[in-house]
């Protein structure tokens, strides 16, 4: 980051010049010790990389069951898409549309939004509508659940031990690596040299 | 000047336009020099969420039948279950994200928007860190939703087990929900126009 930058702190409002800030080194207001700018270090190809590791354990943990019982001889396995069937079948259209949005879609969504504006960056092109997807990825990061769907899961699986056998199904692993992928690809973002660059 | 919400440039206004109606040059987001109706937002989302608080507590959340006998469950009936039965790390799980973190964060924002009306200037460092904890926090009461999600669908139409979701979950469903958008809709940089200068 060459040129100095007047920049306001989004939670106080305090205005603060920064001269220049060394690769890997984050800016926090003087006061209130926000997050002002952070300067990741080779932002761009870690954070492309993570990403397309993400969507395909996306797709793989969605494709296959999360967890399967075993009770007097019968077998019941689910995906994560199952269960949000069964809410909806059950009536509960209500929580069914809030799983599915904050468990699926959401998570979905973002990986494939930050993907949208990475690749072509990664070739030297401004993506269309590029502030409008930056704006989405800010309005939906907070519905984004799938670290406390993880924790759901877990809570699940020592609940149904006490009553019948429980079998971890393939998505389960591929689940729990996402969860550490996502929230590096998450973090590796850099938004502000995206609107430097672009 | 004021710095835009999206991609956070700071830009020039002279005091001849009209803010409401400015647009960022660089992201085209509409600018704004603090969150509009920041305050009376975050009230009625506040107690909107105060009040879908007691069907989410008062109605079961599951019903579960076993061998015959149909058994339910409200939120706190739930916890004292899992505590009594020895799986107090559940217990204590279900009890931070379905009962502390929303009745913390509650309390938390309806403290802040006092002390932002009354116009206090005490501790806003604390206050913002405060803010941000439970804005961080809040997703997690999602966790017992989530867990209803799994449990059901897998345990069904069973011989000896069944396990179905109750009227609360919608409810609370709803409070998560709208605690989130209140913490949201509250502007933290509220606090600290009560600070007049700022003293290195
Ligand atoms: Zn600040």
């Amino acid at each position: 980051m060459k040129k100095k930058i007047i920049i306001a702190c989004h939670e106080c409002d305090l205005l603060h010049r920064i001269e220049s800030l060394p690769e890997g080194s984050t800016a926090l207001c003087r006061r209130c010790h926000a997050v002002l700018l952070s300067h990741k270090k080779d932002s761009l190809n870690r954070s492309l990389a993570l990403n397309i590791t993400a969507l395909i354990l996306f797709f793989i943990s969605n494709a296959y069951p999360l967890i399967e019982i075993k009770t007097e001889g019968i077998c019941r396995a689910t995906t994560l898409m199952g269960g949000v069937r069964n809410l909806y079948d059950q009536g509960f259209w209500e929580i069914a549309l809030l799983v599915l949005f904050t468990a699926i879609l959401f998570p979905g969504f973002e990986i494939l939004s930050r993907l949208y504006l990475l690749l072509p960056l990664k070739f030297y092109k401004k993506p269309w509508h590029m502030s409008l997807i930056i704006k989405f990825i800010q309005k939906i990061k907070p519905w984004g659940m799938m670290d406390v769907f993880m924790l759901g899961i877990l809570v699940s699986v020592i609940k149904l031990v006490k009553m019948v056998s429980v079998i971890p199904g393939p998505s389960l692993y591929s689940f729990f690596a996402l969860i550490f992928v996502v929230t590096g690809a998450a973090s590796a973002m850099d938004f502000h040299s995206i609107w430097e660059k672009a | 000047m004021i710095s835009c919400h999206n991609c956070h440039l700071v830009c020039h206004i002279s005091p001849l336009n009209n803010p409401s109606a400015m647009a960022c040059p660089r992201c085209g987001s509409r600018i704004h020099r603090r969150k509009p109706n920041s305050i009376s937002r975050t009230w009625a989302l506040v107690i909107t969420a105060l009040i879908l608080y007691i069907p989410a507590n008062v109605l079961p959340i599951s019903i579960s039948t076993t061998m015959g006998n149909s058994h339910e469950d409200t939120i706190i009936s739930g916890v004292i279950y899992f505590i009594e039965s020895g799986s107090w790390p559940i217990g204590l799980i279900i009890f931070t994200a379905s009962i502390f973190v929303p009745v913390l964060k509650i309390l938390v924002l309806i403290y802040l928007l006092i002390s932002v009306q009354k116009k206090s200037s005490r501790r806003p460092l604390d206050k913002t860190r405060l803010y941000r904890m439970v804005e961080a926090v809040g997703r997690w009461s999602m966790v017992d939703i989530f867990v209803i999600t799994i449990i059901a669908a897998l345990i069904k139409l069973g011989v000896l087990v069944d396990f179905k979701t109750g009227p609360a979950a919608v409810y609370f469903g709803a409070v998560v929900v709208v605690t989130i958008f209140a913490a949201m809709s509250f502007d933290p940089r509220l606090i600290w126009d009560n600070i007049k200068e700022y003293h290195e």
